[in-house]
């Protein structure tokens, strides 16, 4: 199995008729995600490659049945947009826009907790989701990735996601499902809904979780997995070394007044019972060992 | 984007905040000119984005003109944790009977906005919150709902201060949050402010963070981006939209994606090595990207060695090599280079690149190879 996501998820791309939308939404399409509509309020009635391009994502969700949307918005418009998807009845959301200010990431977390607590919006700022050989979301390239678990992946970081997915395959080690939450400061999704979902999906029998420095999220994952987590989990955090008051690329990797920094999460990982490696490698072969020992 | 104090107590008295009448100088003459118009006495405030202002010399008091004219020539060039002062707020001197602290920024653990008010200001206020924590109130506010005045009240007396602070607090607090949220500030930090013995509260102090990514709704933030401390490599980068940290090290850094880029920095420390900085060049990695990131690395003197770690997602191997090797013919390059190339078509990059390898073109099956190369090259 997989979480959140599968063969039978029918995405919504909002902003298909965009560069960035229709080029990923055709790879995505390719690799088998169901590319079901696109949205735009002045192209409604036309077509991107065949998908059908509908005014707003209500009446795409009612002619399409879609349960899932893929925002390519540029970031000024990204908080209409997720409310848009919530409003029009999707109830999983995933945001690739990067920029989008805290403000209003902070706005529609809230929003969409109070009135749409259903909904489960992922990033902004994230490369997507993939259930390898079902689904893929986003801007992560499919072929990376071995279809069919045992392992399921949550991570901050892009790349480093790539890497973690790349030196599976290699390892013939497969991936349930890989989700990449992102590194803005308010993130949709958290590592913790994530580690709950891979807790109890089946298919997944141990979890490769890739952190960065900023907030607090590794620190409140390492708790919630040292309660609730009866799976392996090997564990990366990036920027041991960057110096404080600097934001490493990521919006939300910043170490700020001495908190946030690497050392403290590997710490607190450590501490329950995760195996953290010193680089993105180290980490992948520590989830070869747990995989091998299955 | 951080502004100096003087541009955070100007967007604070766009939001209708009380703050002192002052002006900025660059010159002991400007200085000199503006406390003649603002009228003695004044304080001479250096204007740097760090903190610890005042045990530097940066801060003082000036009874009359000659004062002005002393404090402003010892500020001017004074350099108070390696910022340079380039700039002094004359700012009128305000009679002050108490110091409080207040400030909102974003809580991301609870996802909400945090307000801290204490009555103990002038301070750090990180001190405070570990010698004395209950002398901080906090109010954690649903950005939904905001802010409102019944909740701020509660908040102020929360804080236990005097009943004839009360009335001015509320209303300076009410308008702080509106600066926050309205502003799409990232901090708004006020320390201290004052009650003065007249009974009126006062920005004294002003600290404000502004979200760079809010730029496209407030056209006037290009202002802020303009005094933004750059060393000359950041400046560089940031003029080609790179993601660029400057650091003290020898190896150069071109990754793509933040994540990977911070990574590398972290294996080249651990093998031993130093970074000369973080750059991002994002996910596409191609030859004009590259060549505007090679040029700004070779361009810092203190790179002896440079390390490419490219991870081909979407972009192909062969795309990367291509981009590399033409991005090199482009800047002539004084350091030697190590090249770590993976991901998809890895195999079809290498090939391309192998042909060219030499004593200063260099690859590497691994991170942790290619780490130790060019920490090695660096020596």
């Amino acid at each position: 199995m997989s979480i959140f996501v599968d063969e039978t998820t029918k995405v919504i791309y909002q902003g298909l008729t965009g560069s960035q939308g229709s080029y990923y939404g055709r790879l995505n399409r390719e690799y088998g995600t169901q590319v079901v509509a696109g949205t735009h309020p002045k192209k409604a009635g036309t077509d991107v490659d065949g998908v059908p391009i509908y005014a707003n994502v209500a009446e795409a969700v009612q002619e399409t049945g879609a349960t899932a949307s893929c925002i390519f918005i540029p970031a000024a418009g990204v908080r209409g947009a997720v409310m848009e998807a919530a409003e029009g009845g999707v109830t999983f959301i995933v945001a690739v826009t990067e920029g989008v200010p805290a403000h209003d990431e902070a706005h529609f977390y809230n929003q969409l907790k109070r009135d749409y607590p259903d909904v489960q919006l992922l990033g902004p700022n994230c490369p997507g989701i993939i259930s390898p050989g079902k689904c893929n979301i986003g801007i992560t390239a499919g072929h990376i990735a071995k279809a069919g678990g045992p392992v399921g992946i949550v991570s901050r970081s892009g790349t480093l996601t790539y890497q973690a997915l790349y030196e599976l395959k290699q390892k013939n080690i497969g991936v349930t499902t890989c989700v990449g939450i992102g590194g803005d400061p308010v993130p949709g999704t958290s590592f913790i809904d994530c580690l709950e979902a891979f807790e109890t999906d089946p298919e997944t029998k141990a979890i490769m979780m890739i952190g960065e420095i900023g907030g607090s999220a590794e620190e409140e994952a390492a708790e919630y997995i040292k309660d609730h987590v009866t799976k392996p989990v090997s564990s990366y955090i990036a920027g041991v070394t960057a110096p404080p008051g600097k934001k490493m690329g990521h919006a939300g990797a910043i170490v700020s007044g001495g908190k946030g920094t690497a050392q403290a999460k590997m710490e607190a990982l450590e501490a329950a019972g995760v195996q953290v490696g010193n680089n993105p490698t180290e980490a992948g072969e520590l989830m070869a060992e747990i995989v091998a020992s299955f | 984007m951080d502004l100096f104090e003087y541009q955070g107590k100007q967007f604070f008295a766009e939001y209708g905040m009380p703050t002192s009448p002052g002006q900025i100088a660059f010159t002991v003459e400007e200085a000199v000119q503006a406390a003649e118009e603002l009228g003695t006495p004044v304080m001479v405030k250096a204007q740097v984005h760090t903190g610890g202002r005042g045990k530097a010399g940066g801060v003082k008091f000036a009874a009359n003109i000659e004062d002005v004219r002393e404090h402003a020539t010892n500020i001017l060039g004074l350099d108070i944790k390696g910022h340079v002062v380039g700039r002094v707020w004359i700012e009128k001197a305000s009679d002050i009977a108490e110091e409080y602290y207040a400030s909102f920024t974003l809580d991301r653990s609870a996802k909400k906005h945090l307000g801290m008010l204490s009555k103990e200001g002038g301070v750090e206020i990180e001190t405070v919150a570990e010698e004395n924590p209950e002398a901080i109130a906090k109010i954690w506010v649903d950005p939904v709902d905001g802010l409102n005045e019944e909740e701020c009240k509660e908040w102020v007396k929360a804080a236990a201060l005097p009943d004839q602070a009360f009335d001015g607090a509320v209303d300076i607090l009410m308008k702080l949050y509106e600066a926050y949220t309205s502003g799409d500030a990232d901090l708004v930090e006020i320390n201290p402010l004052i009650l003065t013995p007249e009974g009126n509260v006062h920005v004294l102090d002003a600290k404000v963070t502004l979200d760079g990514n809010s730029i496209f709704r407030h056209e006037d933030y290009a202002q802020y981006d303009e005094t933004q401390t750059r060393d000359e490599r950041e400046t560089a980068a940031h003029a080609k939209g790179l993601q660029y940290v400057g650091l003290e090290g020898s190896v150069g850094v071109i990754a793509n994606g933040a994540g990977l880029a911070m990574s590398t920095v972290d294996v080249i420390n651990q093998v031993g090595g130093k970074p000369a900085n973080f750059l991002d060049i994002g996910g596409g990695a191609n030859a004009d990207v590259m060549a505007g990131a090679l040029e700004v690395i070779n361009n810092d003197p203190n790179v002896k060695a440079i390390f490419i770690n490219i991870f081909g997602g979407i972009t192909r191997g062969e795309e990367v090599a291509n981009g590399i090797l033409e991005a090199m013919q482009r800047v002539a390059i004084e350091s030697p280079i190590v090249i770590r190339l993976d991901g998809t078509n890895a195999d079809e990059g290498r090939a391309i690149l192998e042909p060219n390898l030499s004593d200063s073109l260099l690859m590497e099956a691994t991170m942790l190879d290619a780490a130790k190369t060019a920490v090695e090259l660096a020596r």
